[in-house]
């Protein structure tokens, strides 16, 4: 199917953009990538009667050192994000789990902003900025806020993001040298969306884990933290075992849905696996 | 109705469109580029592939009127002078069978090839995995890319894994057959 008929708006600030939002009526959508939007406009699940779209806000695309964060712009899509120096060097964790995401095709077009707030559960990068500390900066008619990853995933597919207002950017904290990371996936060949993902960043000192961050994909409407896990491993001795034991937590408290690909009790096996591994190698061992 | 301005396989074209017309359909019924096909109505299958800018994209994906202002290249604009080496390759290797997913596969090969310039077997099956094919088991298509990418690279014959397809006949019994 193609879409249902809209009327279009194409600014090139920040500003123009969140007018034509403003004045596009009742049911606006805010276009970035597409490879969301587009698909469920096809299909008929979205028709808005205004859509702007962002391809054209310059402003919004690239990645900056920001001391001690990088600053990732909505508008940067997946590919950028993979071939992007400060990511490679400061969140090594967002290009491992973007290079995850889909296809080629769909990564050109993909942004890491339209990604976040569509904020689908098999989503990869929710959890990866969920884990990474991330913050959000939002605009709106009445100005600039920064929301925290632990308060920006509201609810299944639902964000802090309110009507009206535009993500412009993410600050992800620099995590230097002693931090490592890693991204575990499960899926099934032909189609890319997580089953079940875990998103590990450990920070070893003298043998020790010293901390853990753990963030769990499609474990629930919302990316979560396997703050058992998290607490079991503060502190712990980095061997095998102890990574194995604190895993066994990961899916503790979680309601996890049953679809096509897996049912909710199989979902919480993987957590643990995927955590066992992810936390194994994040931990370099 | 939304004026744009678009090159596709080189020539220029302004045109209105509903700001709704997908990049496929405009190539398609209005530009009259009916190599580029429709397989899904999911973003899936990527049998609708085009470059944008030089990228390949899913034009089932884009709307037209996001291509305002760009370059589009279609399975109809690759080969210059004759084949372009990926088509030859998918011909020459047996890329193919029924050959609907064929425009799409070409279009990701080459974006491919412009990355990695020699992918191994796994590099290209995960860097067509937004592809589909439902007929060929892929061996051929993978075959078919890497045998195109010696070629690029000025290579010739001379890595082996460029030898004619009867090569591995025992991954595709029917080629020897038809070789
Ligand atoms: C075949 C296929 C496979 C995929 N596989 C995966 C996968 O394995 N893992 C994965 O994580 N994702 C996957 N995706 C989704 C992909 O990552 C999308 O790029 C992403 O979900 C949406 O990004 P977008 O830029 O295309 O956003 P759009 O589709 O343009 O927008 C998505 C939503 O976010 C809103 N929005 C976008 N940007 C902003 C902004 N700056 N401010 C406010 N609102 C905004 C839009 O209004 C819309 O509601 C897949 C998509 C396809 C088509
Ligand atoms: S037709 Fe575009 S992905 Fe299937
Ligand atoms: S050759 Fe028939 S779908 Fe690929």
């Amino acid at each position: 199917m193609i879409p249902a008929p809209f009327s279009y708006a194409r600014p090139t600030t920040v500003e123009e953009a969140l007018q034509a939002i403003a004045e596009g009526g009742e049911d606006v959508k805010v276009l970035a990538g597409g490879q969301s939007l587009i698909p469920v406009m096809r299909l008929r699940l979205a028709a808005p009667e205004t859509v702007v779209d962002l391809g054209r806000v310059d402003g919004l695309r690239g990645v900056r050192d920001d001391g001690d964060a990088i600053v990732i712009g909505a508008m940067t899509t997946h590919s950028d994000v993979l071939s992007d120096p400060l990511i490679a060097e400061h969140a090594p964790l967002i290009a491992e789990a973007t290079g995850t995401v889909a296809d080629r095709q769909v990564r050109h077009r993909g942004t890491f902003g339209g990604a976040l707030v569509h904020a689908d559960p098999a989503g990869d990068l929710p959890a990866v900025a969920l884990a990474l500390d991330a913050e959000f900066v939002i605009v709106g008619p009445g100005g600039r806020r920064t929301v925290p990853a632990a308060e920006f995933f509201v609810d299944y597919l639902t964000t802090a993001v309110e009507e009206g207002e535009l993500l412009v950017e993410v600050r992800v904290p620099k995590l230097a040298g002693s931090w490592g990371m890693r991204y575990e996936k499960f899926n099934r060949v032909a189609q890319a969306w997580s089953i079940v993902a875990v998103a590990a960043v450990v920070r070893r000192e003298n043998g020790r884990i010293a901390e853990a961050r753990v963030g769990l994909t499609n474990m629930g409407p919302t990316p979560l933290r396997a703050r058992q896990v998290e607490e079991a491993l503060a502190g712990a001795e980095a061997t095998a075992e102890a990574v194995a034991a604190a895993a066994e937590r990961a899916a503790e408290g979680t309601e996890p849905s049953s679809d096509l690909n897996a049912q909710a009790d199989y979902r919480q096996h993987l957590a643990t696996v995927l955590t066992r591994r992810a936390v194994t190698a994040a931990a370099g061992l | 109705m939304t004026p744009i301005t678009v090159r596709v396989d080189g020539a220029a074209y302004t045109d209105d469109v509903e700001p709704r017309t997908l990049l496929v359909h405009y190539l398609r019924e209005q530009v009259g580029k009916v190599g580029t096909v429709v397989g899904c109505d999911t973003s899936n299958c990527g049998a609708c592939t085009v470059h944008l800018d030089g990228e390949a994209v899913k034009s089932c994906t884009v709307l037209a009127v996001q291509a305002d202002g760009c370059e589009v290249t279609t399975i109809e604009g690759v080969g210059q002078d004759g084949l372009h080496p990926v088509q030859k390759a998918f011909h020459e290797m047996h890329g193919l069978q029924c050959g609907y997913c064929t425009p799409g596969m070409i279009m990701a090969s080459i974006d491919l090839l412009q990355d990695n310039p020699d992918p191994s077997d796994d590099e290209v099956r995960e860097g067509i995995e937004g592809n589909l094919c439902r007929c060929t088991g892929y061996q051929n298509i993978v075959r078919a890319v890497r045998s195109a990418a010696a070629e690029m690279r000025g290579g010739g014959d001379g890595n082996g894994h460029v030898s004619p397809a009867v090569v591995d006949t025992a991954a595709a019994p029917h080629v020897a057959v038809q070789a």
